[in-house]
């Protein structure tokens, strides 16, 4: 697997340079030392930069602190904020919109993606180069990207209304993405699938390769149709591999606030307002500083719990 | 169509079904690339140009994004700009054009740096701090290892508005908001755990013997790790480094919320980019394809190692 030639020279050169082995023992460190050192420095950031800040969440999301009412004296509050998010309308709205982009961008993602992955898997002239194509959406900036379109979704002058009127005959005038309640979430959803399908599709493409081609050989012996093939050896190989990839994309969307926050800021009304956006509200603009931190608590609780949950069934497949 | 199938092999797909495949997928890759094309054009078109309706796909080109992404103008008579001296730069009669004079360099020059010195040094911090923690998962028995190893991947799962409050607070008791060594500390500590996962991965295919042998002929455990593993590793590490770059380049929410002017990054600014009567889409459009190109050379570099990256090493070919 791996060339051993330089190897060989380096040791050579090592055992020219160092007669004894018995001095390496006494001249290094021991590897209990060395795993430590080597571990330490990065476990010492995480918990200053990431385990710190979260139990300094926790701490707030029990006080009334407000970043910009320095003065008022601290009081504890114990779990209120916790009962007060779980009755607010606001906090449920941003729930329900994650839950509704989740569900739609996965599935979308899912199907396109492997459609597309099932195609280039057929192995056609070329495929190499119109793979990579594909793939660049998702190595872009969701954010400067994301912006970008703002500009194709413009009320009647912008490049997606032309091209839909183009299509459908529709007056570009009658419509516009970004602007209506109905069609705003929807204007998320589709930049979110040009962006993330070529992930989708790599993955399971990754999953598509894995698959033993002597199975196949196998069942065209017993002259199983090709449909067969693919519902009783395609579908069931690929599947830890979509559950992967829905996983992953699953995490990201829940999170997801770049994209959106520059697309349309949650609106019109609060339509795509997102978890991740009515916590920036909260946070940033509100300044309510400890009751977002319950908030960001309860997110956090929230994607960890299901992703635990997803991780199961995850394995359970595997172990097929 | 199924007669044909059972003619060929599954494995090798009949020359037909590779033409319609092939249609298929070029054409969804054309499609995708609209929106890219469509920046690039952008760049290069006059205001009006990019507002026009139906919009234009032939046009006549114009640097004036690129001069409006570079510069600052103000507005002035037509009797001012006569009273100048002629103009001598090509940008200079542009902007006059425009009845407007340059009246200084913008700040994208600087913000690009500013993405430059963030990305490039939370990048090596994370893939150094990330090489020496992988090789240590990957060669100790470490107590607690797979318990470690979940908490630097559960780092990853919190929403970054979620991160960003106490983070915001800690920076302000420290005076870390809106530096470049706060942003690369915050950026680094988000990579490391990506470093960890892709690094170890890396590191668990380079058989043990190399180091074992170089260990016997005298090498010490550090000598080893220096010049026998460091050289094996090196495709994997310049993979993960091109990740760590690629996040850092793309951050925004941690950018926009914990930065201002100092060290505000390009993905919070290139969307503000403001000419007279709002957003001044043809420089948005040329910064967003400054923006994008380095992004474009590294996903062609990567493209190998894509699937691991994007996957935090749970997937490889």
């Amino acid at each position: 697997m791996l060339d051993s030639r330089p190897i060989g020279t380096l040791i050579d050169r090592a055992a020219a340079q160092t007669p004894s082995p018995i001095a390496v023992r006494v001249r290094g460190l021991s590897d209990r030392a060395i795993a430590w050192a080597f571990i330490a420095p990065t476990i010492i950031l995480l918990l200053a930069i990431n385990l710190f800040p979260l139990i300094w969440t926790i701490r707030l999301s029990f006080s009334n602190y407000r970043v910009n009412r320095p003065n008022v004296p601290l009081k504890w509050l114990g779990i209120a904020h916790y009962t007060d998010i779980l009755g607010d309308a606001d906090v449920w709205n941003g729930m329900q919109v994650t839950a509704r982009f989740v569900l739609a961008t996965i599935t979308i993602e899912t199907l396109l993606g492997f459609a597309l992955a099932y195609l280039i898997d057929r192995k056609f002239r070329g495929h190499g180069f119109w793979t990579t194509v594909i793939l660049i959406p998702m190595m872009l900036s969701p954010a400067v990207v994301g912006n970008f379109w703002t500009f194709l979704y413009q009320p009647q002058t912008g490049l997606f209304n032309y091209v839909v009127s183009f299509f459908t005959g529709i007056d570009p005038s009658s419509f516009q993405m970004i602007g209506d309640v109905s069609l705003a979430p929807w204007s998320i959803v589709i930049v979110d699938v040009w962006m993330w399908t070529p992930y989708v599709m790599l993955i399971c493409l990754a999953g598509l390769r894995s698959i033993p081609k002597d199975i196949y050989e196998a069942a065209e012996v017993d002259r199983a149709s090709p449909w067969r093939q693919f519902w009783s050896i395609t579908v069931p190989m690929v599947l830890p591999f979509v559950m992967l990839a829905v996983l992953f994309r699953g995490i990201e969307n829940f999170k997801m606030f770049d994209m959106v926050n520059l697309l349309t800021n949650g609106g019109p009304g609060s339509t795509t307002e997102l978890a991740s956006i009515t916590l920036k509200r909260e946070a940033f603009e509100k300044w309510t500083t400890s009751y977002s931190s319950a908030f960001a608590i309860i997110l956090f609780v929230t994607i960890f719990g299901l992703a635990n949950i997803y991780v199961k069934a995850l394995n359970r497949v595997k172990q097929k | 169509m199924s007669g044909l199938a059972i003619a060929h092999s599954v494995v090798e797909p009949t020359p037909a079904a590779k033409r319609i495949a092939g249609a298929l997928v070029i054409l969804y890759a054309l499609i995708s690339m609209v929106p890219l094309a469509w920046i690039l054009m952008t760049g290069f078109k006059t205001p009006t140009d990019s507002i026009s309706y139906p919009p234009k796909v032939l046009f006549e080109p114009s640097l004036e994004g690129y001069v409006n992404l570079f510069t600052t103008r103000t507005r002035q008579t037509a009797a001012f700009i006569a009273s100048l001296p002629p103009a001598e730069a090509w940008y200079d009669k542009l902007v006059r054009s425009r009845n407007m004079v340059i009246a200084g360099p913008s700040k994208f020059v600087p913000r690009y740096l500013n993405s430059l010195v963030i990305g490039f040094g939370s990048t090596f911090l994370a893939v150094f701090l990330g090489t020496l923690a992988a090789y240590g998962f990957s060669r100790f028995k470490v107590p607690l290892k797979d318990d470690l190893l979940f908490f630097i991947l559960s780092t990853r799962m919190m929403p970054p508005i979620a991160v960003a409050i106490p983070i915001y607070l800690m920076y302000r008791e420290l005076g870390l908001t809106d530096t470049k060594l706060g942003m690369v500390l915050l950026y680094t500590a988000v990579n490391v755990s990506l470093a960890v996962w892709l690094l170890k991965g890396f590191i668990d295919e380079i058989p043990r013997e190399y180091e074992e042998a170089a260990m016997i002929d005298g090498y010490t455990r550090l000598q080893a790790f220096r010049k026998v593993v460091l050289p094996q590793a090196a495709t994997g590490i310049a993979a993960t480094a091109i990740f760590c770059l690629i996040f850092a380049w793309n951050e925004y929410a941690f950018a926009l919320l914990l930065t201002s002017g100092d060290a505000q990054t390009l993905p919070p600014f290139i969307p503000f980019i403001i000419g007279e009567g709002g957003q001044d889409w043809p420089a948005v459009a040329a910064g967003t394809t400054l923006f994008l190109i380095p992004i474009l050379v590294f996903t062609i570099l990567l493209r190998k190692h894509l699937l691991r990256g994007i996957t935090f090493g749970a997937v490889r070919k």
